[in-house]
This record gives structure tokens, sequence and C-alpha cells, in this order.
């Protein structure tokens, strides 16, 4: 394969990860004129920050006595703004494969939705791997997946004049309950208790559609799916009364939210050490040369899980990341509040 | 400790002071108890929790398996679900509206399920058991 002629996207740096070490990465990395594409499973920047905890304070942000956690998100997209990063939403880096050399490292990657991104250097800024969809433990489930179980709606005909099940009480049961009740033949929707953790108006949509009797709703779990060859014809239901009954569906939806899984970081070829890349404390590069890991995936002696340790492992990083980029420039060490070369790229000078 | 400490105490919604602070040596009220957690095996596990921390940071301390807890504990990933013994469900108290949200996103949930980030660690659960599912996430 002649790889200098795919369709790839050409920039500086790829930075897998939009949370708070990722966004920081950006910063650092683009005061010294390095460019990014940032890449992230999420719809939106944050991580875990925006995604488990964004109406929770947190007290140990450096100068920052109390934020939450989408204020922080917040902050740092406005802190990186001058440096106009592409940000690359709903899609994971499966592939990340070498193709320079030691001292001029060049990487290729792919993501799930078909991007490829030619690379000098890579930052892996992915926390504790990719937030995936949490698998409900009914036997036999995975040989159903991607068949006729789904974690997500690609695409809406694949329901339409299917007697669909859907497993849940937040807003993504909720918001696919309303969407594909008019496509569906049939629906069902399965929860544990008559309370909801969604959007208001989507709860009184589902209860008019209840009343209705254009969705029928059960109280209960699913505890057994029955088919064949990944086709599914038809689901236990066990009540909350402990009664078992057999739905007849050919479609099945558990939302259950998310969990962090480490994803195909495993299959980089990286040093790993218990689902944590080992880098050194001098510029946090993994065992692959231009292969940066930084903020809560990587593992140094002493390592703490802070925002603020994410923080310090990206400033350093960038400054070997530079030697890559630039060869042949020599790094000057400069401050913001003094250097008038940084603030123009800050756009305050 | 004068009334004035005690009544404000009264107000957060704390039942004694062991309970706020901890309870210092020597001071009547144990420090520690013990937490049996059976695992989905039927192996149980005693250790030792500190009175003030919670069931969930028990567990991380003392490595027991089948407890995540992704979220460090801000009741935002019901990865430390747990199973509280029948015995036990009066004195751990049932779980607040935030917790009863999150345990949707948890599996096979009983009546005596709780996010054991959610239950602080008092005198009174000395010898507590609580079982743990199979899987968390």
């Amino acid at each position: 394969m002649n790889q200098l002629k795919e369709a790839a996207i050409e920039t500086d740096v790829v930075i897998v990860g939009a949370g708070p070490a990722g966004l920081f990465s950006v910063f650092e990395l683009g005061l010294l004129d390095i460019k990014a594409h940032v890449i992230d499973i999420l719809p939106r920047a944050g991580g875990q920050c925006s995604e488990l905890y964004p109406e929770k304070p947190i007290y140990d942000i450096p100068g920052l006595p109390v934020c939450t956690g989408q204020e922080l998100t917040d902050n740092l997209l406005k802190q990186i703004e001058p440096f106009h990063p592409t940000f690359h939403f709903n899609e994971m880096v499966e592939t990340l494969a070498p193709l320079g050399t030691a001292e001029k490292p060049e990487f290729r990657l792919s993501t799930d939705s078909g991007k490829i991104f030619h690379a000098k250097v890579v930052f892996i800024a992915a926390g504790g791997g990719s937030f995936q969809p949490k698998k409900p433990p009914i036997p036999k489930i995975e040989s159903y997946e991607g068949k006729s179980v789904f974690y997500a709606v690609r695409r809406m005909e694949d329901f339409r004049d299917k007697n669909v099940v859907i497993v849940g009480g937040g807003d993504s049961a909720l918001d696919w309950t309303l969407n594909l009740q008019p496509v569906a033949k049939s629906l069902t929707l399965v929860h544990r208790r008559d309370q909801f953790r969604a959007a208001p108006h989507s709860v009184s949509a589902m209860q008019e559609l209840t009343a209705a009797g254009k969705i029928d709703f059960r109280l209960g779990q699913i505890t057994a799916v029955h088919g064949e060859d990944g086709e599914l014809m038809s689901a236990t239901l066990k009540g909350n009364d402990g009664v078992e009954e057999k739905l007849a569906c050919e479609r099945l939806m558990p939302f259950f939210g998310l969990t962090m899984k480490l994803g195909p970081v495993a299959d980089w070829g990286l040093q790993l050490n218990e689902n944590l890349i080992p880098v050194d404390t001098e510029k946090f590069e993994t065992s692959q040369p231009g292969i940066f890991a930084v903020g809560d995936i990587n593992y140094y002696p002493g390592k703490l899980k802070l925002i603020l340790s994410g923080f310090h492992e990206v400033a350093l990083a960038a400054q070997k990341a530079h030697r890559y980029v630039y060869p042949d420039k020599k790094l000057l060490f400069q401050y913001t509040t003094s250097s008038t070369n940084l603030q123009k790229k800050l756009g305050v000078s | 400790m004068d009334e004035e400490e005690t009544g404000v105490m009264a107000k957060m919604g704390f039942e004694d002071a062991a309970t706020r602070y901890g309870a210092e040596p020597g001071g009547g009220a144990p420090t520690k108890v013990k937490i049996t957690f059976i695992d989905s095996h039927g192996q149980a596990r005693t250790v030792e929790g500190e009175v003030g921390s919670t069931v969930m940071e028990t567990a991380r301390r003392n490595d027991i398996p089948e407890i995540a807890a992704e979220c460090g504990g801000a009741c935002a990933c019901a990865t430390c679900h747990v199973y509280v013994d029948e015995n036990w469900t009066e004195k751990t108290g049932k779980a607040s509206q935030m917790e009863e949200d999150m345990l949707d996103f948890a599996f096979d949930v009983k009546p005596n399920s709780r996010l054991c980030c959610q239950i602080t660690v008092r005198p009174e659960l000395e010898g507590l058991v609580v079982t743990t599912p199979a899987q968390q996430g």
C-alpha cells in the first residue's frame, strides 16, 4: 500500500481524548506552533469531567478554589481557542501504526468511521480508555450484538416493522422509544421502576404514548434472549413480581449508560502495565518514540491520577514533541506573561 | 461538645458526633467496624472499615473484587453496586433520589441494592454484610 497516496488528514499531532489532559495538550503544543487534531469517542469535549461529574465540584485545580467538571471543560475550551484545534467527536481511534523512523517518527491512525490521519507525533490522553455502552449480563447476548441487539441506533431502517424492546429509564432509552415508535411494528419499554431519570418532556411524551396504547411499558428486567444465528426471536421479561414471560421481539436495545474500557489502545503495540501506559517522567513518552501518554492513562512511579498531574505532564511532553515536529528549530523557553511572541500566538498582543 | 455544635450537626443531618467526625481514639465510640463482602461466587472477605469513610472506600482500600467504582465515589457511574444483607437494610437506610436514579444503570437491581459509595461507615454498622454482583460495568 502506498500510504502517502491515501486521503489522509495531515497534521502535526493527533491527540487521542478530549478530556482535560487532551485539551490542555492543545494549549501547550499550540504555544510551540504544533497544530492539533483531537479525536474523542464521546459527542463532546470534557471526558470524564463532562461525562461523569459535569455538575459536581472539583476543589483541587490550582488557582480555582472550586469549579464543576463542566466549568473546567468550558474554561479549557476557551483557553485553547486561539490554537483552533480540529475536533472529531463520536469517533474512536482504532489503529495506530508507525510509518517513520525513531529519529523522524510519523504515524498513521484510523478511526471507526474510516478517517485516516498522518501525524508527526501522537498524544494519548485517553483517561480510563473509551467510554463504551454497558452490556447487560444476559447469557449469549454477544452473539446477537450488531445484528439484532444494539447499543446505539446507526440506521433507523434496521428497526422498521420490527418488534422492538428497549430497556432502561434514562434519556437514551426514552429518546429512542419516542424516535422508533413510529417506525417499529411494536415497541415495548422495560424499566425496573416507574420513575425516569430523563428530560420531563420525554417522560410525558412516553406516558402519553403508553396511555394511547401505542407503546407497552413493562416493569421488570430482561434476563434471557432467544433466537438463532444472531437473529433475535424473543426475550424473557422477569417482572418485578418475579413472574417470567417471553416477549416476541426481533430487536433489543439495552441502555445502561457507559463504562470505561481500555479499548483499542491495547492493540497499538505499546508496552502496557495493567491497562496503563508506562512513560518516563522527563518527556512522558511511551515505549514508542513519538507517542506520548498523558493524564490518567499513563503510569510512572509516584503517579497520581489528578487533573493537575495531567497538566504538568503535557507541558513537559510538548517540549519533546517540538523536537520531532521541528527538528531544526531551537526551542526557547518563554513565559506567556512576558513573551510578545507567545502573546501573539494567544491573540492578546 | 457544646449544645450549639450539636444543633448544627443535627441540622446537617448527622446523627451524632462519631458519624460526622469519626470517633476520637479512646473516646468510647469505635473508630473501626468489621464489614464482610461476599463475592458473586460466595467467598466472604471480612475487613475493617474506618468510621466516616464509605463502604466503597473500604472495599477499594482492601482490594475487594467486583467493586469497580469507576467514578471514584461521585455517585455517577453505578459500578459499586452491592446487595445489603437483609438483616442490615434498616441500618444502612434507603437510597437517596440521586442514588436511585443512578441504580437505573446497574444490572439486576433488587430492593436491597445500594451503591456502596453512598453508605457511610458508622459504629452501628459493626458486622455489616454486603454481597457483590458478578458484573458492574
